[in-house]
């Protein structure tokens, strides 16, 4: 245990000083990917307002703070992507790292774990700047604090369960990319990366409830700017840590079998 | 050498290179059918609650999406690569290669890769763009689609030459791959037309990314909202581009310094 502790401390902290060099191409990365939530926010914006104020239940001040929130929780959701294991794989990197004492995942979740602290300072001048033109409402109680403080890493260890999982079907096949954007599609729809789950069909509502991307993206949002009671938000938390104990156990049943496929296209 | 004889002779290369690769055809079938899917599911969230958008009917908004789809097309298999191998060699110092052939320098970097199949993305645009006419429908008239195709020229010749603006800036700054990703956000703004954002995001999107005369413009056209002072203004703008973009290409290349082996 002692071993893994440092390993994750020494990695993190590499991760840490390394990105800060970069914090312009970082800021650069993230205003990119602030445009999507801004699109999203001007379009439901617009419907609110057309409709008198409200969409789906929710104002415009509400969509404001739910897609600000989001641009936080999106930032927590990169983790080592799919496209990398790709690499890895087909590259023949994988075989450097296996020959390391420590699997090769710790890496990842260490490393992308140290960039997140950097990324969550980055992200408040960018939250304040947002916050001064879209004019979120916010009602948020101290339990919802540190419920969202949790779940937003609970939804970076979900995120790189899955995504892990999704990379390593390149073990079986290299013609991965189109798997991958199916994959992204799904996500999309049924994470509440594109509109709330509340403002989806009933039906697709039901269906996410049995699926574990409502518990990277609309679950910790939800968690901060929603009015969830005490019970639902723990037992919110409860959920991903049992999405998060069975990918685990997943992960390293298809690892065992996976690594036995395992012979380096390239390299 | 006629730049028009060397495009076409860098394009048949770029589709033979491309047809060893026949999968990759559906592959790409299938990634556009994917984004043509959630765009669809996007619209019908949207028309769940109103039933125009900003003065925009359900049909209109999918002739927006084809337009940008296929104007995506556009960008991914011609201008995207080129300016992505236009900032690896200003990198690696390899520019040296294309400077010392005897053509144009600009012409000649922006015509030596093509991605054949991103084309999928244009014709599964223009499908779209098709099903959206049925669906209004309207009466194609010949001075309408002249219209269309004039503006749709332009806005491509836009996009062209901000890209080539921002990928001559790795001639003094090296990492610019950030700057590309932040493009490609700002492009996805073009999937809804740009009367619906901000009025500070609208004028962004409009000088700085023209992304509303590449699809916005365009759209208005099939939708009979274009006036023949805006596709005056849309040549207007293309020129002051296409003039700016030569001359901060010119300006990046006298300050290359090249072989850094």
């Amino acid at each position: 245990m002692r071993r893994y502790i440092d390993f994750y401390l020494a990695s993190m902290k590499i991760a840490i000083l390394g990105q800060i060099q970069y914090s312009v191409a970082n800021y650069f990365y993230m205003i990119g990917m602030i445009t999507e939530p801004v699109i999203y926010l001007v379009v439901w914006t617009t419907i609110a307002k057309q409709q008198g104020g409200m969409a789906g239940g929710y104002t415009a001040g509400a969509f404001a703070a739910y897609y600000i929130i989001w641009t936080l929780v999106r930032n927590m959701n990169i983790v080592f992507t799919p496209y990398g294991w790709e690499w890895r794989i087909r590259e023949g990197q994988l075989s450097m790292e296996l020959m390391r004492p420590i699997h090769p995942i710790h890496g990842d979740v260490a490393y992308f774990a140290g960039w997140k602290t950097v990324v969550i300072f980055l992200w408040l001048p960018l939250a304040a700047i947002l916050s001064w033109i879209f004019k979120p409402d916010f009602d948020i109680r101290w339990m919802e604090v540190i419920v969202f403080f949790l779940a937003i890493w609970g939804a970076y260890l979900i995120r790189t369960i899955l995504l892990s999982l999704l990379g390593m079907i390149t073990f079986w096949t290299t013609r991965v990319s189109a798997i991958f954007e199916l994959y992204f599609g799904l996500e999309l729809i049924l994470s509440g990366r594109l509109v709330p789950m509340t403002i989806m069909p009933p039906w697709v509502q039901n269906l996410s409830n049995y699926l574990p991307f409502k518990w990277t993206f609309f679950f910790p949002i939800e968690a901060l700017v929603g009015n969830m009671t005490d019970i639902q938000l723990w037992s919110g938390f409860g959920m991903q840590v049992l999405w998060i104990a069975s990918g685990t156990l997943f992960l390293n049943l298809i690892w065992k079998s996976a690594i036995k496929q395992y012979s380096a296209v390239g390299g | 050498m006629n730049p028009i004889k060397l495009a076409l002779t860098y394009l048949r290369i770029g589709v033979l290179n491309e047809m060893q690769y026949r999968i990759n055809f559906f592959i790409q079938l299938l990634q556009s059918f994917i984004s043509v899917a959630t765009g669809l599911i996007g619209l019908s969230l949207v028309f769940g609650q109103v039933n125009t958008l900003a003065g925009w009917s359900r049909s209109e908004l999918l002739a927006v999406m084809g337009v940008h789809l296929l104007m995506g097309g556009v960008i991914r298999s011609i201008i995207q690569p080129n300016m992505e191998r236009l900032m690896d060699d200003v990198r690696n110092g390899t520019l040296d290669f294309a400077l010392t052939k005897p053509a144009d320098a600009q012409t000649l970097v922006s015509v030596r890769e093509f991605r054949f199949w991103q084309l999928v993305d244009v014709i599964v645009g223009m499908v779209v763009i098709s099903i959206a006419f049925v669906q209004l429908k309207g009466t194609l008239g010949i001075l309408q689609l002249l219209g269309f195709l004039a503006a749709l020229i332009m806005g491509g010749v836009m996009l062209y030459c901000v890209w080539l603006m921002v990928t001559s800036i790795s001639f003094w700054v090296i990492r610019v791959h950030e700057i590309s990703n932040l493009f490609e956000g700002l492009y996805a703004a073009g999937r809804w037309p740009v009367g619906i954002y901000p009025d500070w995001l609208r004028t962004g999107l409009t000088f700085l990314v023209p992304v509303a005369f590449a699809v916005t413009v365009p759209a208005e056209a099939l939708t009979n909202r274009l006036s023949g002072t805006s596709l005056l203004f849309a040549l207007g703008m293309t020129l002051l581009f296409v003039i700016l973009s030569r001359g901060l290409w010119r300006l990046g290349l006298s300050n290359y310094s090249g072989a850094s082996s």
